[in-house]
């Protein structure tokens, strides 16, 4: 078997290919440490690669095959990104804050993929506590998009994003908490599910907006996410957000036609705004699916324009509450030079954060402050509940909603960070599902000027299959997905 | 939480304009509607008050800055 072969192959493919004795999990883990070492260290993908356990893990895996074993995810390799704690590893959601943090156990996300079988290569870059839309405000540097080397493969789940579309790993993990999955997907051209708020738990996910926040799965195929997300989602006693639904079957009922389905188009979304070439592609997606027997219903989503003010009103309120937990006591950054224990606590803070951390827990403390609160997060939440009600009134109509991902493909490193709007505004079409807690997708649907662009599928509450299938049949007609970047061919 | 001198005009500069930013919420009309905190509507899950999980102080503390007989130090707070 040739090292390019390996690097290439879906997670389902390298499972049939480990079934056959084509190759071994150590074989196949070798090949992908000496990728991400080699060629994929320019791109900074990484803030931790685990090799040595790697390793280890693999030959176990290999011990267990021999013997007729199998599990779902048997001697696959993975990535995490650096926001879920593992166990004995540096967990650093990218801040100087949590440089030095070793937690004391799995998060719920790992301990389930771990149990499946999959075997974890490293932990990946990410913008610093998940804040950030272009993977610069990590502490350990900015992530490259293996398309092109200036620029960013988006954010926060940059890391994860690019070492799947480097092929460095064949999937990773990230969260999505604006569009923190979805939008660098579709920057990097890959496939990126945020599943439905408390479908994977949250447990051992460092927090930044607790009712916002949602683990999901980085692949180069709809078929790969269906097969992982079966793994790592499910009731959790330990997440009090947890949804106690049973997981279905993704992989099985992924050849569901999709004759029939209604798939609602956004007029909103084709606003002003949008790259008209952008544009093109995804409404030449949608003639895919229409091809294959998919209605396609124009709706409209009213209130969706607020929903970037109203997200960074409620994701900074709740960033304020839960960062308020770093003060150098327990664990984490600590400063050196202090009077007393307030200077202690403002000096930890003031330089164990980056600009974009201390800048949402500002904004946060003041729309949760006396005076403000009414005007500001009481506001904010009950705009939610007016885009939350348009998508319910759209459901009614429609099986799921369909638009483009981003307004535009990637954009230079360094070109958005001195406007911090019109950052936020990247997310604007994939904040409205974090706010009204429903699962949404994006796949690759086409080039525009050499650089992928996203179709985002957006599903009712728990319809993650929907998704999936409308994905994998598109992905059954199309070839974007097998795209790989020159550079890491 | 420190914020250098240098650093202010650029904190004041991008605060002021996430503020006029979010202030576009106030002209919506929201009159009868019911706030949103939680995307499932749903409420908190309780349980039964039990331990379920040994103490682990040691491997906790792994991570601690300063500790002394299992407590974590800070700077002293009483003259």
């Amino acid at each position: 078997m040739i090292i390019k072969e390996i690097q290439n192959m879906t997670l389902c493919a390298l499972k049939q290919g480990m079934k056959d004795k084509d190759f071994t999990s150590l074989e196949i883990t070798e090949v992908l440490l000496s990728r991400i070492n080699g060629l994929g260290a320019t791109l900074n993908a990484f803030i931790t690669v685990t090799a040595e356990q790697a390793i280890k893990e693999a030959k176990d895996a290999d011990k267990l095959i021999a013997t007729g074993k199998d599990k779902p995810l048997l001697g696959l390799p993975i990535a995490h990104k650096d926001l879920f704690c593992t166990d004995g590893v540096l967990t650093s959601c990218a801040s100087k804050m949590l440089h030095n943090f070793i937690p004391p156990y799995d998060a719920s996300v790992v301990k389930n993929l771990k149990a499946s079988g999959a075997i974890m290569l490293g932990k990946t870059n990410m913008d610093e506590f998940a804040m950030g839309s272009s993977n610069e405000t990590s502490y350990y540097g900015p992530v490259k998009n293996p398309w092109n080397l200036d620029l960013s493969p988006g954010g926060s789940s940059g890391g994860s994003a690019t070492a799947v579309a480097a092929c460095l790993v064949p999937a990773a993990t990230g969260t999505d908490t604006g569009g923190s999955i979805r939008q660098p997907a579709a920057l990097t051209g890959i496939t990126g599910i945020k599943p439905t708020y408390g479908r994977v738990s949250r447990f051992g996910m460092i927090a930044f907006a607790s009712s916002l926040d949602q683990g999901g799965v980085f692949t180069r195929s709809v078929e790969d996410a269906a097969l992982l997300l079966g793994e790592m989602a499910g009731f959790d006693e330990n997440d009090s957000t947890s949804v106690d639904v049973p997981v279905p079957d993704y992989l099985g009922g992924i050849n569901q036609p999709v004759k029939g389905l209604k798939i609602g188009l956004v007029r909103q979304h084709f606003d002003a705004g949008l790259d008209d070439d952008n544009a093109i592609a995804v409404k030449e997606a949608l003639d895919v699916l229409k091809d294959q027997g998919a209605v396609i219903i124009d709706i409209d989503l009213p209130n969706i324009e607020l929903s970037v003010p109203t997200y960074y009103v409620v994701a900074s309120a709740e960033c304020s509450s839960n960062l308020s937990r770093y003060d150098g006591v327990r664990f984490g950054y600590r400063a050196e030079n202090y009077k007393d224990l307030n200077e202690f606590y403002c000096k930890t803070r003031g330089e164990g954060f980056g600009a974009e951390v201390k800048r949402r827990i500002m904004t946060g403390t003041y729309v949760l402050s006396a005076g403000y609160y009414d005007a500001y997060y009481l506001k904010a939440q009950k705009v939610r509940q007016l885009i939350s009600q348009d998508f319910k009134k759209a459901f009614e109509k429609v099986d799921l909603i369909a638009g483009p991902t981003t307004p535009s493909p990637a954009f230079s490193l360094g070109a958005k960070m001195d406007d911090p709007i019109e950052m936020y505004l990247n997310d604007i079409y994939t904040i409205g599902a974090n706010l009204a807690g429903l699962p949404g997708m994006s796949i690759p649907c086409g080039f525009v000027n050499g650089l992928p662009v996203g179709l985002q599928l957006v599903g009712k509450h728990f319809g993650e299959e929907s998704l999936l299938q409308c994905g994998h049949h598109y992905q059954q007609a199309t070839d974007w997905h097998l795209q790989i970047p020159e550079q890491f061919k | 939480m420190d914020i250098q001198d240098s650093e202010i005009k650029d904190v004041v500069d991008k605060l002021s304009r996430i503020v006029e930013f979010v202030d576009q919420l106030q002209a919506v009309s929201t009159e009868g509607t019911e706030p949103m905190a939680h995307p499932l509507e749903q409420g908190q899950r309780l349980r039964i008050d039990k331990v379920t999980e040994d103490n682990q102080r040691e491997k906790i503390q792994l991570n601690a800055n300063e500790t002394n007989n299992g407590m974590y130090l800070v700077p002293k707070v009483i003259d």
